[in-house]
């Protein structure tokens, strides 16, 4: 009966079902973050988190407000992760040929 | 719509100057190969500009571009502090060794000052939930980069990559904080819009603590509150040193200036009658001072504790400008205009103060190539002059009299014993102690211990020495009198439809 219910709550998409995939969205990224060594999986972590505040917008845009800004906001976060993942990709190669790795537990020649 | 957006134009001069500076600097470098100093006096020119139109649109107060930006004079007073350090950070760059010595890339480095200073002056003045991300955004992607300017040393390349990582991470956690308050409030942008939402209908509290705790974690980061201050002594210890100055001074003063603006307009109670004069409140069943406060003394109880254990000045410097940061929050957390007109205060001293510090750094390590405090063993004796402003520097940041750091501190304290929160002021003034020994130790070195037996006398050039002083009288003579900056930051706490 549960599982019927369910089933019924998933076929009528709504605010919650949004909100739901973008929590789970953020949390991955998160994760992702804290646990990968390689410097390109952590920025691949934080590019879900950037996605996931994108679902954010859109599904309130779509569902409560009625309005576009949601959807400008969207493509702004876009254009910002393309650039941010190209500054990040370039520092990367340059630590690559600096350190030989973009292992990140191995770069740390900064230290207290 | 058109004429409104060309109607604002004129009250865009400075950014649009810099904006221009920008592609020129590039321009310039392009065209004159042989002769990359060229553009960065460019830059520098630009910069200057731009700081005296800002001074035409001082007393100026109005929302231009829709809502985007305010140019008020709250703004005003930041585009001042940012651009004054923007042109002390120029001229450093002029003598910086490690600057020049990537002479090849001093195009880009000329430009991305500029594009990090455009940046801050929109920081500043956003009053648009976008608008903020981006200039935020703008600030760090210059700053990203610049702080691997030397990228053939490994330390510099280590600290642009945990900057960018750090900053990344931050901001989609912004961003994601800041989609959560956009949907809470019904689709709300303008921060004005934002208050008036939660003023008339309430949202779930736990929501919006969620939100704002995220947003907090984006502005702290920049600010380098702790817990969010991991990168600070890692970049600023790995960047050239003229830009660590620049991001300890600027990048602050523009996060401060945001987060000020942001909590005093999105989440104080607009429609509270009968308070005293300057007093705010929270909005109700939302007491974001309290996370203020706790940040607060975290960030200065973690940056003066750690700093005791630091043997390269830059890292030293590095937790002092954290605990610095720690000192400016008290400020915001008493919820008054006076508390406010005292972070403004506080920034004019510690944009001299700050800045000279690094400059002696800078001078010293271009000698030696240390940073190293050991390397300033006898520094008193082997250069008398450049001690002396070293110990003048320090007596200023550590917060005692005669010099400008006291007044700073002063007002802050006072601002916070007004508003009785005095359990806040005891744990700033048990801080400011502990920060007196690791300046002391430093002091100790350059004038009781003897010189390195091959170590002869340093000789600085009549520029260095003048530019040095540049900073130094401010930094004694605002101690003594200091009214004019009192009565210019008082003038300066006014923002844009806040009464």
């Amino acid at each position: 009966m549960v599982l019927a219910d369910f089933f019924q709550w998933l076929q009528t998409p709504g605010l919650t079902h949004f909100l739901l995939i973008s929590g789970i969205l953020f949390s991955l990224g998160v994760f992702a973050i804290l646990t990968r060594r390689n410097a390109i999986m952590v920025l691949m972590g934080i590019e879900l988190v950037l996605n996931a505040a994108n679902i954010n917008f859109l599904a309130f845009s779509r569902f409560t407000t009625g309005t576009l800004d949601g959807h400008v906001f969207a493509i702004f976060v876009i254009i910002l992760a393309a650039a941010e993942a190209a500054i990040a990709l370039a520092i990367i190669l340059n630590i690559f040929q600096n350190f030989n790795s973009v292992n990140i537990d191995e770069i740390n020649q900064l230290k207290d | 719509m058109v004429d409104q957006a060309l109607l604002s134009l004129a009250k865009f001069l400075p950014e649009i100057t810099l904006a221009i500076t920008f592609c020129l600097a590039l321009l310039v470098g392009v065209i004159f190969r042989s002769r990359p100093r060229l553009s960065m006096w460019v830059a520098l020119l630009g910069v200057v500009v731009s700081i005296a139109l800002t001074i035409r649109e001082m007393g100026i107060t109005e929302s231009v571009f829709s809502g985007m930006i305010a140019v008020d004079p709250f703004a005003t007073f930041f585009k001042l502090i940012v651009g004054s350090s923007a042109i002390f950070i120029f001229l450093f760059s002029l003598y910086s060794a490690e600057v020049l010595s990537t002479m090849k890339r001093l195009v880009e480095y000329s430009s991305l000052l500029v594009a990090m200073t455009l940046g801050m002056y929109l920081m500043v003045g956003a009053t648009n939930l976008l608008m903020m991300v981006l200039s935020i955004e703008l600030t760090g992607l210059s700053s990203y980069v610049l702080a691997g300017y030397t990228k053939e040393a490994s330390d510099s390349s280590e600290a642009s990559l945990k900057y960018i990582i750090y900053g990344a991470l931050s901001t989609g956690l912004m961003l994601y904080g800041i989609s959560i308050l956009f949907g809470l409030t019904g689709g709300a942008m303008d921060i004005y819009a934002i208050n008036r939402a939660l003023v008339t209908s309430p949202v779930n509290p736990i929501a919006l603590l969620v939100a704002s705790l995220l947003i907090i974690a984006g502005l702290g980061y920049k600010i380098s509150a702790v817990p969010f201050h991991f990168w600070t002594p890692d970049v600023y210890e790995g960047a050239p040193i003229t830009i660590t100055a620049f991001l300890s001074v600027a990048s602050k003063a523009a996060g401060f200036a945001m987060l000020i603006r942001f909590f005093k307009i999105a989440f104080i109670d607009s429609s509270a009658v009968g308070l005293p004069a300057g007093i705010w409140i929270t909005l109700q069943g939302f007491e974001w001072n309290k996370i203020i406060a706790i940040l607060s003394v975290l960030t200065m109880t973690l940056g003066n504790l750690v700093a005791v254990w630091q043997n390269n000045l830059k890292r030293l410097l590095a937790y002092s400008s954290i605990a610095h940061a720690g000192y400016m929050l008290m400020g915001l957390a008493i919820l008054s205009d006076k508390g406010i007109a005292a972070v403004l205060i506080y920034f004019v001293v510690y944009m001299f103060m700050n800045l000279g510090a690094f400059y002696v750094v800078m001078l010293v390590s271009n000698k030696t190539g240390s940073e190293d405090i050991d390397s300033y063993k006898g520094l008193g004796f082997r250069s008398p002059f450049i001690g002396v402003s070293m110990v003048i520097f320090f007596i200023s940041l550590a917060g005692l009299p005669p010099t400008a750091g006291f007044i700073g501190k002063l007002f802050i304290f006072a601002s916070l014993l007004d508003a009785k929160w005095i359990w806040l002021a005891v744990v700033g003034a048990i801080n400011s102690v502990i920060s007196l020994y690791y300046y002391v130790r430093v002091v100790r070195n350059m004038f009781l211990r003897d010189p390195d037996e091959n170590s002869g006398p340093l000789k600085f050039s009549v520029p260095e020495i003048v530019l040095l002083l540049l900073l130094v009288v401010p930094t004694l003579l605002f101690g003594l009198y200091y009214s004019p900056i009192v009565d210019f930051a008082n003038a300066s706490a006014r923002m844009l439809g806040v009464h």
